[in-house]
């Protein structure tokens, strides 16, 4: 069904449908109307789900990790400041192997206090132990959401999923969402069965231990073990889920005009529709310009970029977050996959910070640049010097 | 209400839910409170611990104390651990993937609820969540070296208020965290004593009956950050009660009633003078300023008890 909707309707929507056991959830902006929808629900008794509203990020997810212990499949979201706050309890349910599954409403961090987008929260989680797909668009956020049920839940992965969308620019805009019938999305995300419930008296399991440097190492190596097997289930569930909804769902990134591209912009969330509209015009003036925009940060697919960028004379990696000290972590993580061998050009462009807009001229100008540009520079869009 | 001989037989019949062979301290009271609380329930539990002693001495990989389902997640999360268990509990109860009846246990230190963890344990006790919350308060951050807590009683001697030349130990009063649940206004709360394990039982036995947020509050001594000899967990505990500086007591959905009345009310300084945290106290030199002072605050605290088990008794 077509509609027109924010990405925080098409959130709620997808939680809604997938119906989980227990919802656990603190308000703050952009994200409180995900909250608040899901509250209509379950006061209106729509879905079934227990809602537990926390007094904090950090026992929002902190409940998470208890009703997903228990056995119950659990979703939250938040933004911000408040995935700062929870971000001690995101590693704990990341070593628990825990399925949880988060919205993440991009936005800014303190200080200054900012309510707007960009990508300093997801980065904050970059090493939890979290999954992280970028969604484009109220679409892809509500896609992402089914999916990413699947995803943490798979037997071999068993980790939380963040999906990120950008802060107002997605939660708050209106967009035409075409979403699937109920049934169809409980039948894609099945029954959840936990394998070590704590709810199981009769099979006491002891959760959360306590491991010496004699072990430690050990575990954590088996928490990795997650990460490594997310890529094919990733792939697997794409390929279901794009039978299921007809939208082409393959691979970790999108290709936009890519195969023949010389200029390529590297970027993650909703810059990248503005991104292929600069693409467009570019191509009809006959430059060879393309885009590639991440859906799967973590685990990151550096092989799989890499090859496709391998034709590419000069990338722009396009971070919507500093790395204080250092160029940015996507930027990063896209060179890391070129280590030891020959690449493009690769050039740094932090934007967007605390919502600042990107228009297509900032997009324009960053392809511009790539005509003469050196690995290694760090170069900032649309900042007043 | 369970005699010693039922809870011993309990525990025979169904085996520990708590066992030996974890690392706790000689003389550390929070093995007995654990085992006391656990064998005072009929039903499965699940048992949830913030961080602190007994949950590093209980859970080291790849050995466990635990005969239940136990969760540990961090220091200040555990309220909010055991409401997701909860919640998750009722969600799939409903949907009938859950069909025994389970009750719900917090075991954890006063540093973890007094302090890092209140925000976390005042959430949960407004949201109604029906579980037990008991704190093993041994009135110190004992598990990382004895620092002080917001449950360590004024002059005590901690590692951060240290009893100084200028400064004799923790300044500060201790906080009242059982009044701030009363202030909840949940079912059931009170305060026991490893000194009096058959009171405590009855207490939780109590607790049980009701649905909702319940709350006791244990002293639990500690031979090491008390300075006391490690045999002497019951005694020192109980001198507490006796000079009424921990008073048993329970609040019974609004309704006071002390459960242990000491025939005659020792003074504090019994309680005071066979811990070596306070030996600064009467060494070199007697502080009787202080002891006085100790003294009134104690009294003052009892006689409000008494006029709240009045006032709330009708009497």
């Amino acid at each position: 069904m077509r509609k027109v909707m924010t990405g925080h309707k098409a959130v709620a929507e997808a939680m809604r449908q997938i119906e989980p056991d227990v919802v656990a959830v603190y308000p703050i902006t952009p994200q409180s109307e995900i909250a608040e929808y899901y509250a209509e629900y379950v006061h209106n008794g729509i879905v079934k789900t227990e809602l537990i509203p926390v007094e904090s990020e950090h026992s929002a997810m902190s409940a998470c990790v208890g009703a997903s212990a228990a056995g119950a499949r659990v979703i939250t979201a938040t933004a911000s400041q408040g995935l700062a706050l929870m971000v001690e309890v995101l590693y704990v349910a990341a070593g628990l192997r825990l399925p949880i599954v988060m919205a993440l409403a991009n936005r800014s961090l303190s200080a200054p206090i900012n309510i707007h987008c960009d990508h300093s929260d997801a980065y904050l989680a970059r090493d939890s132990g979290a999954i992280q797909i970028f969604a484009e668009s109220a679409q892809e956020a509500y896609d992402y959401m089914i999916m990413a049920q699947k995803l943490a839940e798979n037997a071999k992965v068993r980790l939380p999923v963040i999906v990120n969308l950008d802060g107002f620019t997605l939660t708050h805009s209106s967009q035409v969402v075409e979403t699937l019938p109920d049934e169809a999305v409980k039948d894609f995300v099945g029954e959840y069965d936990p394998p070590y419930p704590l709810l199981d008296v009769d099979r006491p399991v002891t959760w959360g231990v306590f491991a010496m440097p004699d072990y430690y190492f050990e575990l954590k190596r088996a928490q990795q073990a997650g990460m490594e097997a997310a890529p094919e289930a990733f792939l697997e569930i794409q390929k279901a889920y794009s039978e299921l909804c007809g939208r082409p769902y393959k691979g970790f990134f999108e290709a936009y005009k890519l195969d023949d591209a010389e200029r390529v912009i590297v970027v993650m969330g909703s810059t990248a529709g503005t991104a292929k509209a600069v693409v467009d015009e570019l191509r009809d003036k006959g430059e060879r310009v393309g885009l590639l925009k991440v859906w799967l940060w973590r685990p990151f697919p550096r092989a799989e970029i890499a090859e496709a960028l391998a034709g590419a004379k000069a990338v722009a990696v396009m971070d919507r977050a500093i790395s204080f000290g250092n160029l940015g972590a996507l930027y990063l993580d896209v060179v890391s996959g070129f280590a030891g061998r020959p690449g493009p050009t690769f050039v740094n462009y932090i934007y967007g910070l605390g919502g600042r807009d990107v228009p297509m001229e900032h997009i324009a100008e960053v392809f511009e640049g790539l005509k003469e540009a050196e690995t290694g520079e760090l170069r900032y869009l649309g900042l007043r010097e | 209400m369970p005699s010693i001989k039922v809870l011993a037989k309990r525990e025979e019949e169904r085996g520990p839910r708590f066992t030996g062979g974890h690392s706790l301290c000689a003389g550390c009271a929070e093995p007995m409170i654990v085992r006391t609380v656990l064998n005072a329930i009929e039903d499965p539990v699940v048992v949830a611990s913030p961080t602190g002693c007994l949950e590093v001495a209980s859970s080291r990989y790849p050995t466990t104390a635990w005969n239940v389902p136990w969760i540990h997640s961090a220091f200040e999360n555990a309220a909010a651990t055991i409401a997701g268990v909860e919640a998750a509990y009722k969600a799939l109860s409903r949907k009938g993937k859950v069909t025994k009846k389970i009750r719900f246990v917090v075991f954890g230190g006063d540093g973890g609820t007094y302090d890092i963890g209140l925000q976390a344990l005042s959430g949960a006790l407004e949201r109604g969540h029906d579980f037990l919350y008991v704190v093993l308060d041994n009135e110190a951050y004992m598990n990382t070296g004895v620092q002080r807590s917001s449950a360590t009683p004024r002059c005590a001697h901690a590692t951060t208020s240290p009893a100084g030349s200028v400064v004799p130990g923790k300044p500060q009063d201790r906080k009242d965290l059982t009044e701030i649940v009363v202030a909840h206004r949940v079912p059931y709360v009170a305060q026991a004593s490893v000194s009096h394990l058959i009171d405590l039982a009855n207490k939780v036995e109590r607790a049980m009956q009701y649905e909702g947020p319940k709350f006791i509050n244990v002293l639990s001594t500690c031979p090491l950050g008390w300075r006391v000899p490690p045999d002497s967990a019951v005694n020192v505990a109980k001198l507490a009660v006796e000079t009424c500086c921990w008073p048993l007591y329970e609040v019974v959905e609004g309704v006071y009633k002390i459960t242990y009345k000491p025939k005659e009310k020792l003074p504090i300084e019994k309680w005071l003078e066979p811990q070596g945290r306070f030996r600064h106290l009467f060494r070199p030199e007697k502080r009787e300023d202080i002891i006085r002072e100790l003294q009134e605050a104690v009294d003052r605290h009892w006689e409000e008890l008494l006029r709240k088990e009045r006032c709330t008794q009708g009497g």
